[in-house]
């Protein structure tokens, strides 16, 4: 089993768009996986009917018993996430390392789960949809990740599909660590900006941190052909090959809100997506 | 005064905002909080008072001639950032989060605290706004004890925040303590749905929200309904214009070129001032 990773250090350069038009064009070979946890919008696109929900248990939150506290204030004291005040605990602070309970002399600290948010297996027109959502402000999105690929590989295996594709989220961190590693290869999108090309620069350093193999697709190309110039040579001296330029096309957004894919309508973005396709194939 | 600028939605105008409205206002601090992908310095090339340094967090050192492997550190990590092996300890820096619990449970005294860099805190000046902004080196999954290092630094009487995406803990790190919460969206399925988990977040933190539109002109009414069912006021909207979006990637501000918005982003701080002292 293959599993391809859709990623990008900025935001809003068409991660998924894209995944969601390569979940077209591999319809019933794939599972497809929303990694974006914290701001999912793949269902926009694919409509999944969900046909299995579970529980997300992130981080254990501490919570301290008012009759049993004596108000020393140790706990307050130890904490390093500045999570406890007036001998109280903000579950949006706590971090879950459990100091607290070892540092209280009266036993009044305990560690509650909480659930955190949902992951769902869901039914769309492509095949299997792995999906989540994680509840506003909440902690351990790289462990809904995590809890979201295991997923989508155990129900691929399942049902004989080769292929996983995934929809990351923007930036480095311990999300997109989580959606990336162990992976096959990752597209990595960008926009012909010098935002664009300052995050790719950082994402393709992650990719290679982790050892994943990366192709480059520019969203927008010809906004500013000089940049996506400048973008094909950056790729070339990281020897990444620059293997998709898509061209900037009003009706993409047309496509979002009816909510197709771009290889569903007719158009110029539709046949680059399916020449990189090719692409992709040739490299899995 | 603390804006934070936010979004839920990546790549929706943040950092457009926030360093066209910095530039406007003047005498404004710019912390960048976006610490993974940090743009906003792109857009102020001619910066004085450069200078950097080191965002510290704490990790385990141990003693291996006291240790005795007894594995009471690896068994309370919660974040599986100590194997205890019985010939050594091992130790995986990035996993852990600092919270000093192993020191203080090892029954031999074999653990101190020493420090490790994550990424480093920049901090310039370009004309009236002083700037600064974490960069979290390539590997690191926390972004949040950067985000605090950064936020830290604030002084000015005015500060505005530019968040990273998302509605998580950075995000919530970012926007904790703020007086005022910009959310920047599209006029888009997507810039509407991410919309909504970004106000539940604001509203969970009790922080006023107002909206900034842009590319407005583009996709459908939904993100307008909704703000209106929400009564979330629409502070400012940018339309699509081809000349903005190309100023933007070139790192142009572009009220420099388009100097009738300047206007508008200091509208928008009045507007702003106006939303906080009516609460």
């Amino acid at each position: 089993m293959k599993q391809l990773v859709v990623i990008s250090g900025k935001g809003g350069t068409g991660k998924t768009t894209m995944t969601a038009s390569l979940a077209a064009l591999a319809r019933g070979e794939m599972v497809v996986a929303d990694c974006d946890v914290d701001a999912p919008d793949l269902h926009l696109l694919l409509k999944p009917e969900v046909r299995e929900t579970f529980d997300f248990l992130g981080l254990q939150a501490a919570s301290i018993d008012p009759d049993k506290c004596t108000r020393c204030g140790k706990c307050e004291e130890a904490c390093r996430f500045c999570a406890i005040s007036d001998f109280a605990v903000d579950p949006a602070a706590c971090e879950g390392c459990r100091v607290c309970t070892v540092v209280c002399p009266s036993e009044a600290v305990t560690m509650v789960d909480r659930i955190s948010g949902h992951a769902f297996v869901s039914d769309t027109r492509f095949g299997t949809m792995v999906h989540a959502e994680l509840f506003p402000g909440e902690e351990a999105s790289g462990k809904l990740v995590t809890m979201v690929r295991e997923l989508a590989s155990r129900i691929a295996a399942e049902e004989n599909k080769d292929l996983v594709i995934i929809d990351g989220s923007p930036g480095i961190g311990c999300p997109v660590i989580a959606s990336i590693t162990g992976t096959d290869l990752a597209l990595v999108m960008t926009e012909p900006s010098i935002s664009g090309a300052h995050d790719l620069e950082r994402i393709l350093a992650v990719a290679e941190h982790f050892g994943v193999e990366a192709l480059v697709a520019v969203n927008k190309h010809d906004l500013n052909p000089e940049m996506t110039e400048e973008i094909g040579g950056l790729c070339g001296d990281l020897g990444v090959e620059l293997a998709g330029r898509l061209p900037f096309d009003p009706e993409v957004v047309g496509a979002m809100i009816r909510g197709e894919t771009l290889v569903e309508v007719e158009g110029p973005v539709g046949e680059a997506i399916r020449d990189l396709w090719g692409k992709i194939r040739a490299r899995l | 005064m603390m804006i934070s600028v936010a979004s839920g939605k990546g790549g929706t105008g943040k950092t457009l905002v926030t360093t066209n409205m910095a530039a406007s206002i003047g005498g404004v601090e710019l912390l960048d909080c976006d610490v993974e992908e940090p743009n906003s310095y792109l857009f102020f090339p001619e910066m004085d008072e450069r200078e950097s340094s080191d965002c510290m967090v704490p990790i385990p050192v141990i003693d291996e001639d006291r240790c005795t492997r007894c594995g009471r550190c690896s068994d309370f990590c919660a974040y599986h950032a100590l194997a205890v092996f019985p010939q050594k300890v091992l130790l995986f820096p990035e996993l852990c989060h600092g919270c000093g619990g192993c020191a203080l449970l090892c029954p031999e005294g074999a653990i101190s605290e020493g420090s490790r860099s994550i990424g480093r805190i920049h901090r310039g000046r370009s004309g009236e706004v002083r700037l600064l902004w974490g960069e979290l080196f390539v590997g690191e999954p926390m972004a949040t004890p950067l985000i605090r290092a950064v936020k830290a630094e604030a002084r000015g009487d005015l500060v505005l925040v530019d968040s990273p995406p998302g509605t998580a803990c950075p995000v919530i790190e970012a926007a904790r303590g703020s007086d005022f919460c910009l959310l920047v969206t599209e006029p888009t399925p997507f810039g509407l749905y991410d919309l909504s988990i970004a106000v539940q977040v604001v509203r969970g933190m009790d922080i006023p929200c107002g909206v900034v539109v842009n590319r407005s002109g583009i996709g459908d009414r939904g993100v307008y309904d909704y703000c209106k069912k929400e009564s979330i006021p629409i502070l400012l909207e940018i339309p699509m214009k081809r000349e903005i979006a190309e100023l933007y990637s070139r790192g142009v501000l572009f009220t420099t070129a388009m100097a009738e918005w300047r206007d508008k982003f200091v509208l928008l701080l009045e507007r702003i001032a106006e939303e906080v002292e009516s609460r």
